[in-house]
């Protein structure tokens, strides 16, 4: 999906030496959490009420969701492909919830239900582009259309509203009255199965062998269509989740909730170094992306700044993020080619 | 996708006649290709005319089609647009917010200068449209950034800039009682029955397509699209092609944004919010591949009046309208599995002929 006209990100590298690959291994995404961690410091200081627990909490509970889908979504995106899908596996999660609650089932039953029907979903994705051989950006734009419209055929336009007090107290809870959410414990021991999936595993270097070169990882006997379509359920599942999670947190099971929400989930990533062509970029980039783009958003809240307007500063972080490295790059092989 | 013929050095004359009538002939068969794409894709909607008709035979109204018209006419054009990105293996996920703040800029053009004649305000739209696509096209061509990520950026930033220009001015929403009424009686007038709306959408169809199919500044975007690399090689000024691409579909989306303006007289803010996936669908299932090289603008029009017309005509089947998005997202799937058939079958036949021709 670009213009290849510059050998930029990925195999196709210049003749001439390059400066070793910078990203490719854990401390990946040093740059945004650098910016993330100036961005929390100014703002404590210079935004009244931005340092406090309460509003650092509905901070992190703003972030549980995107975090959590930006999990498996970064192993996609890595191994060069895409699920544009995931939002409506989180709407047609919550309408399932909320029809089968309204049935008269306990949430015990319903959540794996929902997971198990998350998983499903993120197969009938994997399968179509693995076996079919289909382009995983137009796969997924279609399954967003069609997963979406299955969530409105199974709840209307109605909504579910009456959950359990209990489970709905624990998704806006925080942990004893720190201000952190109770939904971050789970979403951590995610975060590090992830991390060490992608950084510390046989399976995550072949993640990024495929996204380089998917005819060399296949050579070298990686099961690249068996990888991807895992990654694919992983990535149904995860989102099904979070459709479970979005519906307690916010007490109602809608078909349209999280509409648009892969956008932002997908920004989090670009803006946290993950080169969309695949092959570079690590997680702890990613997190401090999607915290950055929920920090900068809150702060502006903060002082009245209206919540559309935020969309402008969303956009220019994500354009500045791959334009910034693009142009340091262009000078960066000027400057080494003057000399001659 | 370089074909092995064209690595062979040409070792005589009569090889290099071979080749070209091998080449010849696989033109003539991706293009018989092409043509069946579209041919299906309107049997595909005459198919589903005929079955809405058998259930409710006044389906074909005067009115009914005229309201099919009016709703296709903003995402025919757009599809048009977006059509010449994608050919150039680029997409543009920021038509919608271009859409929605060339509306709202029209909209308060004509509240401030009621006078202003209807076709002003279509040039006013188109060239907001057309900024827009020339800030987007010149990231994407000259900083040579992935346009799935530029634009992405753009879909969020244009409609802040929207957001913040309504409410900077105090005017979050112009209604139909704030415009002028030339500009209202433009959107529901008819030339020989049919609204003028879908008509201007049909000449832009036929420009673009006309432009793709038979302009060697159209046949490059197809180059650009099946082999950038190979395109640039051969001479191609591949950033300005690309360049231009963009800055044409973002005049159609701002075009788009007038004839929404017109059509719905009501705007705010959100207007034409989360369109961009619906016309990128339109194009997919018109037969347009999402990774560049082939389609049409015909193709991609056809695929937005099937997306259209599918949303109406479900009621009239007795089904819930709320199938509406999974019948979309079934057809886009049946239409890119339906094309990868047809490349693979059309790539096995070339092979073929390459093989008995050596």
């Amino acid at each position: 999906m670009a213009v290849d006209t510059a050998p930029v990100a990925g195999n196709a590298a210049p003749p001439q030496a390059r400066a070793p690959r910078r990203q490719f291994t854990l401390p990946g995404g040093s740059v945004i959490s650098t910016f993330l961690v100036l961005f929390l410091v100014i703002a404590s200081f210079s935004v009244e009420g931005f340092a406090s627990t309460r509003n650092a909490g509905f901070l992190l509970l703003d972030v549980v969701a995107v975090a959590l889908i930006a999990l498996p979504l970064t192993l996609i995106v890595v191994t060069g492909e895409i699920d544009l899908s995931v939002a409506s596996v989180v709407g047609l999660s919550s309408a399932v919830m909320g029809k089968l609650w309204f049935a008269g089932l306990s949430l015990q039953t319903i959540i794996p239900l929902c997971l198990v029907l998350g998983a499903v979903l993120g197969a009938v994705n994997g399968l179509l582009v693995t076996r079919l051989g289909l382009p995983s950006l137009a796969v997924t734009i279609g399954t967003l259309a069609l997963y979406r419209g299955l969530a409105f055929v199974v709840l209307g336009d109605q909504a579910v509203a009456d959950f359990p007090r209990e489970w709905t107290r624990w998704a806006i809870g925080s942990i004893g009255g720190t201000g952190i959410p109770n939904a971050v414990l789970p979403l951590l021991v995610l975060i590090a199965v992830t991390a060490v999936l992608l950084h510390a595993t046989p399976i995550g270097r072949s993640l990024y062998a495929m996204g380089n070169s998917e005819d060399a990882a296949r050579f070298s006997g990686i099961d690249v269509g068996r990888t991807k379509l895992w990654l694919f359920v992983a990535a149904g599942v995860v989102s099904a989740l979070g459709g479970v999670f979005w519906t307690l947190r916010y007490g109602s099971a809608r078909a349209d909730n999280a509409s648009g929400l892969e956008l932002q989930v997908i920004a989090a990533i670009l803006l946290g170094g993950v080169s969309i062509f695949g092959g570079s970029g690590g997680l702890l980039g990613v997190l401090a992306g999607a915290l950055l783009l929920a920090s900068v958003r809150n702060a502006l809240q903060l002082v009245n700044v209206p919540s559309d307007v935020l969309n402008i500063v969303t956009g220019v972080l994500l354009i500045v993020a791959v334009v910034a490295p693009q142009v340091a790059a262009g000078v960066r092989t000027r400057t080494r080619a003057r000399p001659r | 996708m370089t074909a092995p013929t064209a690595q062979r050095p040409p070792a005589g004359a009569s090889a290099t006649e071979g080749t070209t009538a091998r080449s010849r002939r696989g033109a003539a068969l991706a293009q018989r290709l092409v043509v069946v794409r579209e041919l299906g894709i309107l049997a595909a909607l005459v198919l589903l005319i005929g079955v809405t008709l058998i259930a409710n035979p006044r389906f074909l109204s005067g009115q009914n089609v005229r309201d099919l018209m009016l709703s296709a006419a903003v995402l025919v054009v757009l599809a048009a647009g977006q059509t010449m990105v994608i050919i150039t293996r680029n997409v543009d996920l920021s038509v919608g917010s271009v859409l929605g703040l060339s509306a709202y800029a029209t909209g308060t053009l004509l509240v401030a200068h009621p006078g202003t004649p209807v076709v002003v305000a279509l040039l006013a739209g188109t060239a907001v449209g057309a900024l827009c696509g020339l800030v987007t096209g010149a990231v994407v061509a000259v900083a040579k950034v992935p346009s799935l990520v530029v634009t992405l950026g753009m879909l969020y930033a244009i409609r802040g800039l929207d957001s913040l220009w309504a409410s900077s001015s105090d005017r979050l929403q112009i209604n139909a009682s704030d415009l002028p009424a030339g500009f209202k009686s433009f959107g529901g007038a008819r030339l020989l029955g049919v609204p003028v709306l879908f008509l201007l959408a049909i000449v832009v169809v036929a420009l673009v397509g006309v432009h793709l199919r038979s302009y060697r500044s159209g046949r490059e975007l197809y180059g650009i699209g099946s082999a950038p690399e190979a395109a640039r090689l051969s001479g191609i000024p591949v950033g300005r092609r690309v360049l231009t691409a963009f800055v044409v579909n973002g005049a159609l989306a701002g075009l788009a944004g007038v004839l929404y303006a017109a059509r719905f007289q009501t705007l705010d803010t959100t207007a034409g919010t989360g369109l961009e996936l619906n016309v990128v669908a339109a194009a997919v299932v018109g037969g347009v591949a999402i990774a560049g090289g082939t389609g049409s603008a015909w193709g991609a029009a056809l695929g937005a009046l099937l997306l259209t017309t599918i949303g109406t005509a479900l009621p009239q089947l007795g089904l819930n309208p709320f199938w509406r998005d999974a019948a979309v997202g079934a057809l886009i799937l049946a239409a890119i599995a339906l094309d990868r058939t047809l490349t693979l079958r059309l790539a096995a036949r070339l092979r073929g002929r390459n093989l008995r021709g050596s």
